[in-house]
């Protein structure tokens, strides 16, 4: 299958008044239709960068990045994202929080709405459409927040250590929920994140960062054994530790 | 263990009775203050501890009142108090909304304005008063733009740090769902400030009745500043005091209607 994303050597460099600091050097790597990929590297690395400029928050200063829809269209390609909290909005509804990217962009039309209410309802959320956000559980918000992503019908998913504000354990369980619920949509993801366990867990491929400014250190493929299909089935798959061991020696390595 | 242990129900009862019976007790010490306060007044006018031409007294303010009700003028004198407070206050609420809102949008302008609106909110806007007497003559426009000075600077000061102290990740979700920036004033910052301008707001609406006394005291020919004005000139004690405590009033009364919507816009928001 060939690549829907496509890096080649992209840099970008902050500027302050006491000097230049240069976040990402020489990036170049592929994604394809369909795959999750990681992003793991030392804190303060430089990913969060690369994903805003994936997002075209940032433009790069250099190299270039390609694009395409699933269809092969050339046309501007739908990108969601989902940042490290839900951020959904307190004064709103939850209908109205995951009605907020179609408000937004002028498409509140029959069709889309009953695909928000289809998730919805896949979601287990409908029953909670008119409570307020505060009255969700930690897991329900993250499913909120993300039915608010997928209204818009992205082809590309780009998640920022996206359940970093949970706790522990209902960090495990909802990463499993939440790339499960994406994995179904047949949608392509790349995810941030700096939990190595959650990396191997649920991506297909690892690309590995350098600690600033940020190179790709190595790209792993992951092929995990579940022994069963339970949430947690990923992180007993025989091949997990070995997995582990492998990433931890790159990302130490020098 | 034979104690007998309370059920939930009426552990929660007796905890409601307690904070019941101490909320009437306060209520009942404030309102004795008050009493006290009035009572010792009136017994050392009376007896002579105090002159009540200077000091005026409970009773005499009183009675006063009743006089000038009856004859309809004091009535007159409050509602174009109130009038020109309300005025002003609606007129410092929109303008300050307008100003931060342009603030807001462009960095420049804002950048430019800044410490010029520190100066001139910590200006004592009282100095002013007697330039626009020059400006614009002695007439309501002039206490209107009086009580408007007092509350401006302040208000936008708030209003602008209120629409920046939002959430940087929220506006971050607006542009990655598509949206402009209009989008993010309109759906992050606007309801996420709303705490910020209704607490600032009811800050106005006692600094717009502040303007407007200034203003009256200096330019008018009604109003309860003008009153008092008037009153300490002939040296009419009581009349001074009445109009004291009648303003008191009307700010307690602002004040709380204020609180009020303040309340019930917020149970609506849900925050």
């Amino acid at each position: 299958m060939k690549n829907i994303i496509e890096l080649q050597n992209i840099s970008y460099s902050y500027h302050t008044l006491s000097g230049e600091t240069i976040a990402l050097k020489d990036i170049s790597f592929g994604v394809k239709e369909g795959e999750f990929v990681a992003i793991v590297g030392p804190s303060g690395c430089g990913k969060s960068t690369l994903l805003s400029i994936l997002a075209r928050q940032l433009t790069p200063e250099g190299g270039s990045i390609r694009i395409e829809n699933p269809d092969g269209s050339l046309k501007y390609p739908r990108i969601g994202y989902m940042l490290q909290r839900d951020h959904l909005l307190e004064w709103r509804s939850v209908y109205r929080n995951v009605t907020l990217g179609l408000e937004i962009n002028h498409m509140m039309t029959p069709e889309r709405l009953a695909h928000v209410d289809q998730l919805l309802e896949e979601y287990d959320l409908n029953k909670f459409r008119d409570k307020r956000p505060c009255e969700l559980s930690g897991g329900m918000k993250q499913r909120a927040a993300l039915i608010r992503t997928l209204a818009l019908d992205p082809s590309v998913l780009l998640l920022d250590e996206p359940f970093s504000a949970l706790d522990y354990q209902t960090r495990l369980t909802v990463s499993a929920d939440i790339c499960r619920l994406i994995r179904k949509t047949g949608k392509t993801m790349i995810i941030i994140t700096h939990d190595l366990a959650e990396a191997i867990s649920l991506a297909d491929k690892i690309i590995i960062l350098s600690k600033r400014p940020a190179r790709v250190k190595a790209e792993m493929p992951i092929h995990l054994t579940l022994p069963d299909d339970s949430l947690l089935a990923a992180r007993n798959a025989p091949e997990f530790p070995y997995y582990f061991n492998q990433l931890w020696e790159v990302l130490t390595s020098e | 263990m034979n104690s007998p242990i309370s059920s939930p129900d009426t552990r929660q009862e007796e905890f409601l009775k307690k904070h019941r019976r101490n909320h009437r007790v306060i209520c009942i010490w404030r309102f004795f203050l008050l009493v006290l306060f009035l009572g010792i007044w009136e017994l050392c006018a009376q007896k002579g501890v105090i002159d009540s031409f200077f000091f005026s007294s409970p009773s005499m303010v009183f009675t006063l009142f009743l006089d000038k009700m009856k004859d309809g003028t004091l009535l007159h004198h409050i509602a174009v108090t109130i009038y020109e407070t309300m005025i002003s206050f609606l007129l410092v609420f929109l303008l300050s909304l307008i100003c931060a809102t342009l603030l807001w949008f462009s960095s420049g302008i804002s950048s430019v304005l800044e410490p010029w609106l520190v100066v001139l909110n910590s200006l004592p806007k009282s100095a002013l008063a007697p330039l626009f007497i020059v400006w614009l003559g002695t007439g309501q426009k002039t206490i209107i733009i009086a009580g408007i000075s007092v509350a401006i600077f302040g208000s936008i000061i708030s209003f602008y740090s209120g629409f920046q102290n939002c959430d940087p990740e929220k506006i971050t979700m607006i542009y990655t769902l598509g949206g402009t920036r209009r989008d993010v004033f309109q759906r992050i910052v606007l309801p996420s400030s709303i705490p910020v301008l209704l607490s600032t707001t009811k800050v106005n609406i006692g600094l717009a009745l502040v303007g407007v006394i200034i203003g009256e005291f200096l330019a008018a020919k009604q109003g309860l500043g003008y009153l008092i004005i008037y009153g300490s000139q002939v040296f009419q004690l009581n009349l001074v005091i009445m109009s004291i405590v009648i303003l008191c009033i009307i700010a307690m009364v602002l004040y709380k209607s204020i609180q009020l919507i303040e309340h019930s816009i917020k149970k609506k928001m849900g925050i």
